[in-house]
C-alpha cells in the first residue's frame, strides 16, 4: 500500500513541479493562443462530398455563408456539397464560382446569415519566420466537424510553383512549415492573430507518399481578394497573361522576348528585347518575380507596368488578355483528372509508402438529387457554374443604380448639350435609330444599320455615338431587355479606392463593360469594345447631379488609345417623347 | 525539477531489449518529453514573447547558397544547399553526387550566381569545402559554431524541393532538438557512412535539396548542417538530422589549409615506376561521363587488390589523402604514385568507408610478375 502510495506520489510530482514552474507570461500567451485558435476554428469548414468519397476543408469569409476552398476539393465533390462546422453542425452548400488556374472555389454556404467567418488580412504583410497556423479536415478526421490546428513557420513567401501536370499553377503564395496533409486542401492558413492569410492547397509530396514533408503551400489571401468579384459571378473565372514572354539575361534582368501584336502591350508600345523594371507595382528581377504577378490578376484587369529601352522608361497601364480560348477553361475542367484524391492513406508498417493508384474518375453519371435549400440556390445555364450567383448580383448592381433614378421612360431621343475643349457648343443626340454631334466645325450623323463596329465616329473616338447609344439603351431597357447581361465581377477603376462592380453587355457585335461604384451605385465608367483586340474607347462620368429627378453626369470624359482625350462638361439634358409604335 | 525526469541512462537500459529502431523511436520520445517539460519553464518564455523569427532569419538568409550539379535523372535532385563560411567565399555543404560535376554553380541570396569550385571532401563526415570567386560576403563562422541541447528551438535554412531560385531566399522550418545521439549504434538501419554525433530534430528538414543547409538556434548562431536523407531501412522512417558544428570543424579546418586536395589539382610529378590499374588487378566500370564514378568492376583473382580485400562494386574514394572523384581522376593520381611506398585507399561499400592498404612489397612483386 506504502509503495502504491509513494508511486502515485512520484507519478504527480513531475506535472505539479513543472507546472509551478511556469511563468505567468507563459500561461498568458497560451490562453491567448487558446482563444485565437478557438475563433480561427468556428470558421473552418470539413467538407464532405457525398458517400463520404474524398472531401476536404474551407474557411467561411462573411456571415452570409461565402466560403472559400480549393478547385480540385469541388471538383470531386460537385456542385452541392455538406460542410461541417465546429458549433457541430451540418449545412449544405453550393458552388457559387470557380478559379481552376488559381485553384479555388467559392462556396456559399446555407441556412443561417450569421455564420463565423474569417477576418481576411493583408497576405503581402506576412514575412518568413511568422508564425502560422492551418486549420482543416486532414485525412478527413473531423467526423464530428471540429477541425485539426497545426502550428508552424512561414518558411517562404511570394513562392512561384509550376503548374504540377494539370492546370493549377499556383502563383505568388505563401510556404509554411505547418503540417498540411490530404484533406488540409480548400482550408484557412491564419497568422498567429488569427486571420486569414491564405488558402492551402499544395504540399511537395514526393517520394515519401502523400503525407506532410514540412512544406506546405497556400494561395495568398490577396489574390484571392483580387478574384472574390469574379468569383461571385457564378462562372468559370480565367486567369492572364501579358501577351509577351519574358526571359532573365545574365545580368538578371527581365527582357521581352517576343510580344503579341494583337495584345495590349504591344498597342501600349512594349516590344521585343524591353527591360520589364516593374509590374503590378512590384519591382521584377526574376521571371518567377513576373509570373507570380501575373498569377495573382483576373484576365481583362489593367495592371501598372514599367519597361526601359535603352535610356528611355515607359510608364503605362496594359490589360491583361486571357490564359484560356473562349470556352477552353470549361473543356479542361470537364477533362480535369482529379487531382489530389483525398483518402486517408493506410500506413503499413514496415512497407515502403506506396503511391496509392488514382481511383479512375467516376462517371459522372445520375447526379444525387439536390436537396431543396441548394435548389434554390442554383441555376442551370451553359457558360456558368452556377448562373443563379451572376443573376443574384447583375439584379443587385441594378437595383442599386435604379435607385437613384428610374430612366425607363426615357424612351425617346436623348440630347446633351454643354461645351467640350477649351470653350467649344457642343450638341449630341443619341437614341434607338441614330445619333449624331453637332460642332461648330460640322456635324456627324449616323443611322444604326448593320454592323455598329462599323460606325466608330467621330474619327479618332473609337465609337463616341456608338457608346452613348448603348449607355442610353442599358438605362432606359435595363439588363433583361437589353440583350445578353450579365455580371463579370470587380475590376480597379481609376481614381477609386475600391475595385468597381463590372456589368457586360452585348448587343450586336459589340461588347460593352459598364463600371459601377461598389459603394454608392452609381455608373461610373463604361468600355465600348467594338472588337476583340482593339483598344476601347471609354467613358468616365463624373459630377454628378439630378435631371427631373434622375442622377445624371455634369461632365463626361472620352478617351481612345493613348492619344484621344476630350471632356464634355453637360450642361442640358433633354429627353424627347417616345418614338411612336409601329402598327 | 530534475530529479522528478527520468534520466536518459536508465531508459536506454530498460529499452535495451526492445527493437533497435523502436528504442530510438522512444528514446527520441523520451528525449522530447523532457525537452517539453524543461523549455515550459525556462526556454518557452521567451519564445513566446517573439511574435515572429524575422529578423533573425533576415540576418542569416545571406549567408545561405543554393547549389546546383549533377544529377536531375528521377530521384536524384541536381541541387542541394550550402552556407557560407569565409568572407571569401568558401561554402560548406554536403557532399554527395551534386558535386560530381566540373560545372557546380553556386547562387547567393541576392541573386548572384557563381561558378564553384570543389576544394576538397571528407566522405567519412559527408562534407564538402567549395570555393567561389567573391569577397566581403556574410558568412557563419565555424569556430563560433555552438553546441546545442536537447529541447533546443531551431531554424532550419535550406533550399529544399529547389523551392527558391535565383534571389528568391532559401526556405526556413522550424522545431527543437529532439535528442543528442549517434547515429552508428543504428548501423544497418541508418545507412550511413557518418558515424558521429547527430541531432535529431523535431521538424521535417530532411528533404530532397535540403542537404547542406544550415541549422541555426534562435539567436541566428550556427549549430549545425542538415544531413543528406536518411531512410530507415527497416520501417521506412526518414530521419531529420543535422551534424553538429563541433564533429565538421576539425576536418573543414584541415580543408581550408590545403589538405585534402582532390587529385587533379596535385602537381605533375611523374614517378619512373608508378602504379597502375593492371597491375593492381582492377578494372573499373567503363568510363563513359564527365566524371565517371571510380566503381570497381570486377577484381583480378590472385592480384594484390584480391589479397587486399577490395570486392567488385566499391567505389574508390581516397588514394592516400587525397579525393578522387573519377576514373580519370584515379588513374592520374595512381600514375603519381610511386610503386615502393604503400598503397592506402578508402573505400566506399555500400554506406560503410573501407581502408585497405597494400604494402610496397606486394607492388613491387606484382610488378616483377
Amino acid at each position: 500500500m506504502k509503495r502504491l502510495l509513494y508511486t502515485l506520489v512520484a507519478a504527480m510530482l513531475p506535472s505539479v513541479t513543472v507546472w509551478a514552474q511556469v511563468a505567468p507570461q507563459v500561461l498568458t500567451a497560451e490562453a491567448a493562443r487558446v482563444a485565437v485558435v478557438e475563433r480561427a476554428s468556428s470558421s473552418t469548414v470539413a467538407i464532405f462530398a457525398k458517400g463520404g468519397q474524398g472531401g476536404g476543408s474551407g474557411v467561411v469569409i462573411s456571415s452570409d455563408g461565402y466560403a472559400l476552398s480549393n478547385f480540385h476539393v469541388t471538383h470531386e465533390t460537385g456542385l452541392a456539397m455538406k460542410c461541417g462546422m465546429a458549433d457541430g453542425k451540418l449545412y449544405d452548400a453550393v458552388i457559387a464560382g470557380l478559379d481552376p488556374t488559381g485553384d479555388v472555389a467559392l462556396l456559399k454556404l446555407l441556412g443561417r446569415d450569421d455564420f463565423p467567418h474569417a477576418e481576411m488580412a493583408d497576405s503581402d504583410k506576412v514575412q518568413v519566420g511568422d508564425w502560422c497556423f492551418a486549420i482543416g479536415n486532414p485525412f478527413l478526421l473531423a467526423t464530428d466537424f471540429h477541425p485539426t490546428v497545426s502550428y508552424g513557420v512561414i518558411s517562404g513567401v511570394h513562392r512561384y510553383q509550376y503548374p504540377a501536370g494539370s492546370i493549377l499553377e499556383y502563383t505568388d503564395c505563401l510556404q509554411a512549415d505547418a503540417a498540411i496533409n490530404p484533406g488540409n486542401s480548400g482550408g484557412p492558413m491564419f497568422d498567429a492573430a488569427g486571420r486569414l492569410i491564405g488558402i492551402n492547397g499544395r504540399g511537395s509530396f514526393e517520394k515519401r507518399g502523400r503525407v506532410n514533408v514540412g512544406v506546405g503551400y497556400a494561395i495568398s489571401i490577396n489574390q484571392v481578394k483580387n478574384f472574390l468579384g469574379h468569383l461571385k459571378s457564378g462562372r468559370l473565372v480565367d486567369h492572364a497573361t501579358l501577351g509577351a514572354s519574358v526571359r532573365s539575361d545574365e545580368n538578371r534582368r527581365v527582357i521581352v522576348d517576343d510580344v503579341l501584336e494583337e495584345s495590349d502591350a504591344f498597342r501600349r508600345g512594349l516590344r521585343h528585347g524591353d527591360e520589364i523594371v516593374s509590374f503590378g507595382g512590384r519591382s521584377v528581377s526574376t521571371v518567377n518575380a513576373f509570373k507570380n504577378v501575373l498569377g495573382i490578376y483576373p484576365k481583362g484587369w489593367r495592371v501598372p507596368l514599367s519597361f526601359r529601352r535603352k535610356a528611355e522608361a515607359f510608364d503605362v497601364l496594359v490589360r491583361l488578355r486571357a490564359v484560356h480560348r473562349e470556352g477552353e477553361l470549361a473543356e479542361l475542367v470537364a477533362g480535369t483528372p482529379k487531382v489530389e484524391p483525398e483518402k486517408t492513406p493506410k500506413p503499413m508498417p514496415g512497407q515502403p509508402p506506396k503511391h496509392e493508384p488514382k481511383p479512375k474518375a467516376k462517371a459522372h453519371g445520375k447526379p444525387a438529387p439536390m436537396p431543396e435549400i441548394v435548389k434554390q440556390h442554383y441555376v442551370a445555364k451553359t457558360g456558368y457554374v452556377n448562373y443563379y450567383f451572376n443573376e443574384l448580383n447583375r439584379d443587385r448592381v441594378w437595383k442599386a443604380l435604379v435607385a437613384r433614378g428610374d430612366f425607363s421612360a426615357w424612351q425617346g431621343a436623348w440630347t446633351l448639350a454643354g461645351k467640350v475643349g477649351p470653350a467649344e457648343d457642343f450638341k449630341l443626340e443619341f437614341s434607338e435609330k441614330q445619333a449624331s454631334i453637332k460642332l461648330p466645325s460640322g456635324e456627324l450623323k449616323i443611322e444604326w444599320e448593320g454592323q455598329l463596329a462599323n460606325h466608330l465616329g467621330p474619327p479618332g473616338s473609337g465609337g463616341l455615338l456608338v457608346s452613348l447609344a448603348m449607355w442610353r439603351r442599358l438605362l432606359v431597357m435595363g439588363p433583361v431587355n437589353f440583350g445578353e447581361v450579365y455580371y463579370l465581377g470587380t475590376t480597379p477603376c481609376e481614381g477609386r479606392e475600391k475595385p468597381a462592380d463590372v456589368l457586360v453587355a452585348v448587343h450586336g457585335d459589340i461588347e460593352c463593360r459598364f463600371l459601377f461604384d461598389p459603394e454608392g451605385g452609381q455608373l461610373v465608367a463604361m468600355e465600348m469594345i467594338p472588337e476583340e483586340d482593339s483598344d476601347p474607347c471609354e467613358l468616365f462620368f463624373s459630377e454628378f447631379h439630378e435631371v427631373e429627378g434622375r442622377i445624371l453626369p455634369g461632365r463626361i470624359e472620352v478617351r481612345h488609345g493613348d492619344d484621344f482625350k476630350e471632356v464634355f462638361q453637360c450642361k442640358q439634358f433633354t429627353f424627347g417623347p417616345p418614338p411612336e409604335k409601329q402598327p | 525539477m530534475t530529479e522528478q525526469l527520468p534520466d536518459l541512462p536508465r531508459c536506454e537500459r530498460t529499452l535495451a531489449g526492445v527493437g533497435p529502431s523502436k528504442r530510438l523511436v522512444a528514446l527520441a520520445a523520451v528525449a522530447f518529453w523532457l525537452a517539453a517539460a524543461c523549455s515550459s519553464g525556462l526556454i518557452a518564455k521567451r519564445v513566446l514573447a517573439a511574435d515572429s523569427f524575422a529578423e533573425v532569419i533576415e540576418a542569416s538568409q545571406p549567408k545561405i547558397v543554393k547549389i546546383y550539379g549533377a544529377g536531375g535523372v528521377r530521384g536524384l535532385e541536381a541541387y542541394q544547399s550550402g552556407f557560407l563560411i569565409s568572407a571569401s567565399g568558401h561554402i560548406l555543404t554536403a557532399w554527395s553526387y551534386v558535386l560530381d560535376t566540373d560545372y557546380i554553380t553556386a547562387t547567393l541570396d541576392d541573386g548572384r550566381k557563381f561558378e564553384a569550385k570543389l576544394l576538397s571532401a571528407d566522405p567519412r563526415l559527408e562534407l564538402a569545402v567549395l570555393k567561389i570567386d567573391a569577397d566581403e560576403l556574410p558568412h557563419f563562422d565555424l569556430a563560433a559554431g555552438v553546441p546545442a541541447e536537447s529541447g533546443s528551438r531551431v531554424l532550419a535554412f535550406s533550399n529544399l524541393f529547389g523551392v527558391a531560385t535565383g534571389d528568391e531566399p532559401a526556405s526556413v522550418q522550424h522545431g527543437s532538438i529532439a535528442v543528442k545521439t549517434r547515429l552508428d549504434a543504428r548501423r544497418g538501419t541508418f545507412e550511413t557512412p557518418y558515424h558521429g554525433s547527430v541531432y535529431v530534430l523535431d521538424a521535417m528538414t530532411n528533404n530532397p535539396g535540403a542537404a547542406g543547409g544550415a541549422l541555426t538556434n534562435q539567436n541566428g548562431e550556427l549549430l549545425a548542417m542538415l544531413g543528406k536523407e536518411l531512410r530507415n531501412a527497416q520501417n521506412n522512417i526518414w530521419l531529420n538530422y543535422a551534424l553538429p558544428i563541433d564533429e565538421l570543424r576539425a576536418s573543414v579546418e584541415q580543408i581550408l589549409q590545403g589538405n585534402f586536395r582532390p587529385g587533379e589539382d596535385q602537381p605533375e610529378i611523374k614517378p619512373a615506376d608508378a602504379v597502375d590499374l593492371a597491375q593492381l588487378g582492377l578494372v573499373l566500370v567503363p568510363d563513359v561521363l564527365d566524371r565517371t564514378p571510380p566503381y570497381v568492376d570486377t577484381v583480378r583473382g590472385g592480384s594484390p587488390a584480391e589479397g587486399a580485400g577490395i570486392k567488385p562494386d566499391d567505389l574508390i574514394v581516397f588514394v592516400g589523402e587525397n579525393l578522387i572523384r573519377s576514373c580519370k581522376g584515379l588513374r592520374e593520381e595512381l600514375a603519381r604514385t610511386e610503386r615502393d611506398g604503400k598503397l592506402r585507399l578508402v573505400l566506399m561499400r555500400g554506406q560503410e568507408l573501407v581502408e585497405v592498404e597494400i604494402p610496397p612489397a606486394v607492388l613491387v612483386e606484382s610488378k616483377q610478375k
